[in-house]
């Protein structure tokens, strides 16, 4: 993708702004619907979500003090992983996103939630609530694109360092607990010298504390309390937290980096209107389409276009808004990017492999073996920097 | 001399190491958040309570008889506690009287609830909470008590109710025998004999002359005139009076008794604010939500806050229960009752209650 400004057939241009205010009105229509009726069958659901996923994890932790016996070891590890994504996606996230805070009940309320994750809640909230889902996919602002070490977009400089990339966000994925930790950090910022130092010793401290308390618990004493399977539920807790990072990672990538989303200039997003807000976050998103086994463990994720549009609204409620949105996209014309899962994790890999090497590297490969050497000048990867 | 030393190791080691290890275990949630999963009413730290039995009262009123879970404390008659219900899945608290006895042998406590026309609450508690119904509670708080004027129940006692206000005085009746030789009079006023809650227990407790009771029936006698109440009851001056019901009585009755000189002999509760200042309103900033909004000057910053999504710990809604205070970190807000002005700068440490608060120009509360 490359920033919409440079795009030589902009997925807007046959929107007039009375258009666009018109889109606007019509997705606030949807919203004000949703939150009319907010109710009781919406705190019954994430009730009934939050107990099930607490019986799960004690079960599977109860099963785990046998780990011993390999089929103990797999329905408590299998048991485990699945509790702790949905402790990650379909309860923490959306807690923390102020989806439930009309509830008006402090136990489930974005201010006071604390997830099993390496990020402390109040950094994570600044860097996703308030920086990602303001600023998302515009350029040097949302740093969710790359997440500061990767190149994601055509527009974002290449450096020999993102030859790397595809292992970089590997080994990302498999410790996306602590990526997301470091990440909401800002160390990179602080390399630069643009965060106090205090105040980054201080979160820096916060990080790790949480980081020593998760560990202790995962890797120590329910080990310990397992006596002889000591060892294997070690193993097993290490496994869970691996698979819910591969998994957490694979739909985060799903949400933002599969071909056909839109990214932003700085200067594009200066005095826009909520309706162009929306707008960006319409064609900046991607779903992904599959069963409701694979909505609910993505924490209804899948559903990123609505989830964007509405970061506040019980995420039960995004399918049911889906048909809705869509139809509006089709009406204004727009494109609802959507795949399967496998697609969109192929699609968001395809681009990491193709932009870890310098833009149309491999054309212009090509073309220096193909043609004569006069013409090679010509082929040079543009500058849309330099055009804009 | 007398050396005081402070016990710095809990009372029981084993059993606090016992809680902290499951602390650690359960990090980042807590303990009590699996004994949840188990039973509600377990954990001590977040006091809840069983609804087991709603009994039938008067007309729209019904008696909730509530089992307690760990942390309860008993009550002192005449006290009240927070109740807190999901109503379409929204939680909220309201302050309601103990009617029960004290010794109850199932340690269970009663509220009687009558519906208000439009209450959120009340109406639900009235028509839709079953058996079964987990309640969320707050400790039993106020001091409509007998005891504690003069050490003990005075002599002679007046009871001065109206409507739902015979409630904290049934909790007191109920447990008379803790005051077997007090000398008492109720005067209660409801529409008519069938709206008055109680009743048959009241005139039962009258006929065997335990209390002289005075029914007004405001549909048949008309409202009851406070100057009447000496007429009424005779040896006015020489009562401790308690006095509970609509604002219009209370006003009128602190008046008499002030303006007799009487004003120690006067007890009251209040069930809900009186109005009285308009004014200025202000940018109001919730600064630990991030939430600024425009507020009226009559509209209670609890309200306010509530409406922008903040989380506004509440309770009575009434500046009874003190459930609801927060800091002012600076500002000025108006009590809407009295119109007192309540002013702050950072670091005064000024708490205020914010649902009898409006905003009386710019402020920011630390929520």
């Amino acid at each position: 993708m490359t920033a919409l400004q440079h795009t030589t057939h902009s997925p807007i241009a046959h929107l007039t702004e009375d258009d666009i205010e018109n889109l606007g009105a019509e997705l606030d229509a949807i919203r004000d619907q949703v939150i009319g009726s907010r109710g009781e069958r919406d705190a019954t659901y994430i009730r009934t979500v939050i107990a099930a996923q607490r019986r799960l994890e004690l079960a599977s932790r109860a099963v785990l003090l046998f780990s011993l016996f390999p089929p103990a070891w797999l329905i408590g590890t299998a048991g485990l992983s699945v509790s702790k994504i949905i402790e990650n996606m379909e309860i923490g996230h959306n807690v923390m996103h102020g989806q439930w805070d009309w509830m008006r009940d402090p136990e489930i309320h974005s201010t006071t939630w604390e997830w099993d994750n390496a990020a402390p809640s109040d950094m994570w909230k600044h860097s996703h609530n308030e920086l990602h889902h303001t600023y998302t996919n515009v350029l040097g602002k949302d740093h969710d694109l790359g997440y500061g070490i990767m190149r994601v977009d055509e527009d974002q400089p290449w450096s020999p360092f993102l030859l790397a990339q595809p292992l970089t966000n590997f080994i990302n994925a498999c410790l996306f607990q602590y990526g997301i930790a470091f990440y909401d950090l800002e160390v990179g910022k602080y390399l630069k010298g643009r965060v106090d130092k205090d105040d980054f010793v201080r979160r820096g401290r916060a990080v790790l504390a949480k980081i020593r308390r998760q560990a202790t618990r995962d890797y120590l004493l329910h080990p310990l309390l397992s006596g002889p399977s000591a060892l294997t539920t070690l193993t097993a807790n290490l496994t869970a937290n691996l698979v819910r990072n591969l998994w957490t990672h694979a739909v985060i990538m799903c949400g933002h980096f599969p071909e056909g989303v839109q990214t932003y200039t700085k200067t594009s997003i200066e005095g826009e209107s909520h309706a162009q807000w929306y707008l960006r976050q319409m064609l900046g998103s991607a779903n992904i389409s599959g069963s409701p086994a694979m909505h609910f463990m993505t924490g209804n994720l899948s559903f990123q276009i609505e989830h964007h549009l509405y970061p506040d609204l019980p995420s039960n409620r995004y399918k049911e808004i889906a048909p809705k949105v869509q139809e509006v996209f089709e009406r204004y014309g727009l494109t609802y990017t959507t795949g399967s899962l496998p697609r969109q994790v192929a699609s968001a890999w395809g681009k990491i492999i193709r932009l870890s090497l310098p833009n149309n590297f491999v054309k212009s490969l090509t073309e220096r073996l193909t043609a004569e050497p006069s013409a090679v000048s010509g082929a040079t990867p543009r500058s849309s920097r330099a055009a804009a | 001399m007398a050396v005081i030393t402070p016990r710095t190791r809990p009372a029981r080691p084993v059993r606090s190491a016992l809680s902290r290890l499951a602390e650690r275990l359960a990090t980042p949630l807590l303990p009590a958040d699996y004994l949840d999963v188990i039973d509600p009413l377990l954990s001590g730290t977040r006091l809840r309570g069983r609804i087991v039995a709603i009994h039938p009262e008067a007309r729209d009123a019904v008696t909730l008889v509530i089992q307690p879970g760990a942390g309860w404390r008993p009550h002192t008659p005449g006290q009240y506690l927070r109740l807190g219900v999901e109503v379409d899945g929204v939680r909220q608290w309201r302050c309601y009287s103990i009617t029960s006895r004290l010794d109850r042998p199932d340690q269970c406590v009663s509220v009687t609830v009558k519906a208000i026309p439009g209450g959120l609450v009340s109406n639900y508690l009235v028509r839709r909470a079953t058996v079964g119904t987990i309640v969320h509670l707050g400790l039993a708080a106020g001091d409509f008590v007998l005891g504690g004027v003069t050490g003990g129940a005075p002599a002679k006692v007046l009871f001065l109710t109206a409507g739902s206000g015979i409630t904290p005085v049934m909790g007191i009746l109920r447990n008379l025998d803790l005051e077997p030789d007090c000398d008492i009079v109720v005067v209660h006023s409801a529409p008519s004999a069938a709206d008055v809650i109680f009743g048959g227990e009241l005139r039962m407790l009258a006929n065997r002359g335990r209390i002289r009771l005075i029914e007004i029936h405001t549909a048949v006698d008309g409202r009851l005139d406070i100057d009447d109440l000496g007429a009424l009851v005779g040896d006015l001056a020489e009562r401790h009076t308690w006095a509970c019901g609509p604002a219009g009585l209370l006003d009128a009755v602190e008046k008499m008794w002030a303006e007799a000189g009487l004003a120690d002999h006067l007890h009251t509760e209040r069930f809900r604010p009186s109005l009285v200042a308009l004014g200025d309103g202000g940018t109001v900033k919730f600064s630990s939500s991030a939430v600024s909004v425009e507020a009226g000057g009559s509209r209670s910053l609890l309200d306010t806050g509530e409406a922008a999504g903040v989380l506004m710990p509440s309770g009575c809604r009434m500046g009874v229960c003190f459930g609801c205070v927060a800091p002012l970190r600076r500002g000025a807000v108006r009590d809407l009752r009295t119109g007192a002005v309540t002013t702050a700068a950072e670091g005064d440490g000024v708490v205020i209650q914010t649902c009898i608060s409006a905003a009386a120009g710019d402020c920011d509360i630390e929520l």
